[in-house]
């Protein structure tokens, strides 16, 4: 079987005057694959990320995202991905339907399919009584999985997380994977960075990246047969521990 | 088009949301017009004034006690010659004075015209106006008894003059000013605040990689405040038009127009702002600082231009409410049409370009 390519980089570079923030870095990532981006604070993912979502044009290097080029089609690029930020991205000031509607509004969907979509996804989250309240007054947990429903809102072919659970209990975690799971098993590629170790078991498969260089790549079971451990953490505390880069030169 | 709809029902939510954005909104220009405008002219009860009275005859006896009896005068003394009226405006607090010539009563009755002189202290020109309309309005009453009485028309002539300050000016100068103020502050402030608060939860970036045009997310966010500002230039201008008397003399067309241009001036120099702070309030103290300040110090509706050391002369000169400010006094107060006021038109057009290009720049800069 062939795999489909939905994210391909090469040497993709960003540079900040002296500072290489990611060093030509060169992946791959599978339609329908839950990729996680593991890396210490610096070391370059959310640049890498932003990059790839076209809120930062690279310095040199080549990516294509869902087939389009991503210094020539970021049009394309917008209308095939969704995007969740680490600050959680929804507006407290709005109801939970009018986040659902201004989203569905700009990724420009109709009336009608806006209607379905939120109805569903308001059912799917077992939101019908807070649909008329304000985001402010939700629960973080909740407000984290509403914000990845709208973020697939539009049904895109990848998904990129920013480090979606922080500040959660492990309980809503584990929810929110299943929300993950739920995604990808329709087909969205999901795109994920984060800290917590027991969730990149969760991944398919996972690059660590180390001073802005990815170190290693591949699913969690083969990672730690290479490196010889029996947890993700291990493997990541190993080639974390190389960099020279601390948090403060970021 | 429905993108763009959806995007702008969105910041009307946000605006109706936050009680202090409303308050600021609305609140602001009304609380400034009742100030200014009742601050100056609160106090007219029992205002101290003298009269000087050459005929002694029924009619001036008349009116004379008409005018102690109201409760907005309290009579001073009577003078027995002219002379001593500047006198006593210089040395006591007296803000009227009232001439009857000789025979003005004889001329009333005989003539059935009379001349009738009211010098007010015009140094604050509000009370000024305010007075002279409540003496005149005291005279009025007297012609009409007096016609009512008698078929015959009876015409008291009084002649007004404004010592100190003849034309009146900063009566009606400081609703300009203040429509100059609650224009720019709000714009500036508004789009600055809405803009970065975006960028600090973290939903601009949301916004960015959404197919949404960055540079319609800046449009849907500077609309809003166009149509709020406008109604509240509204509010502004019915208040001082009903609560303060200020004439709209000119082209209210114009004047909206004009307004128009200060308000896309106003909303670049938000986003100008808010392109290089990375917190509300650091755009917020940016938006008070750059904006309130030089607004109430160079726009001449508070201190006089003329009367400031060359230097901040030319200072006031970068402002663009200055030129706003002397654009509407024009079309307000002196009834001008746009023929007086291109060169202003033109200077604020030019700012308005300039702040609209380097805020798109710098906008375009950042997002890449």
């Amino acid at each position: 079987m062939i795999k489909e390519v939905v994210i391909k980089t090469d040497k993709l570079t960003k540079r900040f005057g002296d500072f290489i923030a990611t060093n030509e870095i060169t992946f791959e990532v599978y339609a329908g694959e839950i990729f996680g981006f593991l890396g210490a604070n610096g070391a370059g993912k959310t640049t890498a990320m932003k990059m790839l979502c076209g809120l930062s044009r690279p310095s040199s290097g080549n990516a294509t995202i869902a087939g389009f080029d991503i210094y020539k089609q970021t049009e394309q690029i917008k209308r095939n991905i969704g995007y969740m930020s680490q600050k959680f991205s929804l507006y407290e000031d709005l109801t939970v339907l009018e986040n659902i509607q201004f989203f569905g509004g700009i990724y420009g969907l109709s009336d009608k399919q806006l209607k379905k979509k939120s109805n569903e996804l308001i059912d799917i989250l077992g939101l019908q009584k807070e649909s008329k309240k304000l985001v402010a007054s939700l629960p973080l947990g909740w407000k984290q999985k509403l914000a990845f429903s709208v973020a697939v809102l539009h049904e895109p072919k990848i998904v990129f997380l920013d480090e979606p659970t922080g500040g959660v209990d492990p309980i809503i975690r584990r929810q929110f994977w299943d929300l993950i799971y739920q995604a990808a098993d329709k087909g969205i590629t999901i795109f994920v960075t984060t800290h917590y170790m027991d969730e990149a078991e969760y991944c398919n498969r996972i690059s660590i990246m180390v001073d802005g260089v990815i170190e290693a790549l591949d699913s969690p079971i083969n990672l730690k047969q290479q490196f010889t451990t029996s947890t993700i953490d291990e493997v990541f505390y190993k080639l974390a521990r190389r960099a020279k880069r601390t948090e403060n030169l970021k | 088009m429905k993108r763009f709809i959806s995007f702008v029902k969105k910041e009307f939510y946000h605006v109706f949301r936050d009680d202090k954005t409303l308050l600021m909104l609305f609140g602001m220009p009304i609380v400034l017009i009742l100030l200014f405008g009742f601050a100056v002219t609160n106090e007219i009860k029992n205002a101290q004034i003298v009269v000087c009275d050459y005929a002694k005859d029924p009619a001036s006896q008349e009116i004379i006690n008409k005018l102690s009896v109201n409760k907005s005068f309290h009579l001073k003394k009577a003078l027995l010659n002219h002379s001593q009226i500047e006198e006593e405006f210089k040395k006591e607090n007296i803000k009227l004075a009232i001439v009857f010539p000789t025979n003005f009563n004889e001329d009333l009755l005989h003539l059935n015209k009379a001349q009738i002189q009211i010098i007010a202290d015009a140094s604050d020109p509000n009370t000024a106006t305010t007075l002279i309309n409540r003496a005149t309005a005291i005279i009025m009453d007297y012609q009409k008894q007096l016609t009512l009485n008698s078929n015959l028309p009876y015409n008291i002539n009084p002649e007004i003059r404004m010592l100190y300050n003849p034309e009146l000016k900063g009566a009606t100068n400081f609703v300009p000013g203040i429509m100059a103020l609650v224009l720019l502050l709000v714009c500036v402030l508004m789009t600055a605040v809405s803009i970065v608060r975006e960028k600090e939860n973290g939903t601009m970036e949301v916004l960015l990689v959404s197919p949404f045009n960055p540079f319609l997310v800046i449009i849907s966010k500077a609309l809003p405040f166009l149509i709020l500002s406008l109604i509240n230039l509204a509010i502004i201008l019915v208040l001082s038009v009903t609560l303060l008397d200020t004439p709209i003399k000119g082209s209210i067309l114009l004047l909206v127009a004009e307004s128009t241009l200060l308000i896309i001036c106003a909303l670049s120099l938000g986003l100008l702002i808010s392109n290089n702070t990375k917190s509300q309030q650091t755009a917020m103290l940016l938006s008070m600082m750059g904006m309130m300040l030089p607004t109430m110090l160079f726009t001449g509706f508070m201190f006089p231009l003329e009367n400031m050391p060359v230097p901040l002369q030319v200072i006031a000169n970068i402002f663009p409410s200055k030129w706003y400010y002397i654009i509407i006094k024009s079309i307000m107060i002196k009834g001008l049409g746009f023929s007086a006021i291109w060169k202003e038109t033109l200077i604020l057009l030019g700012t308005t370009a300039l702040l609209l290009i380097l805020s798109l720049k710098t906008f375009k800069k950042r997002l890449e």
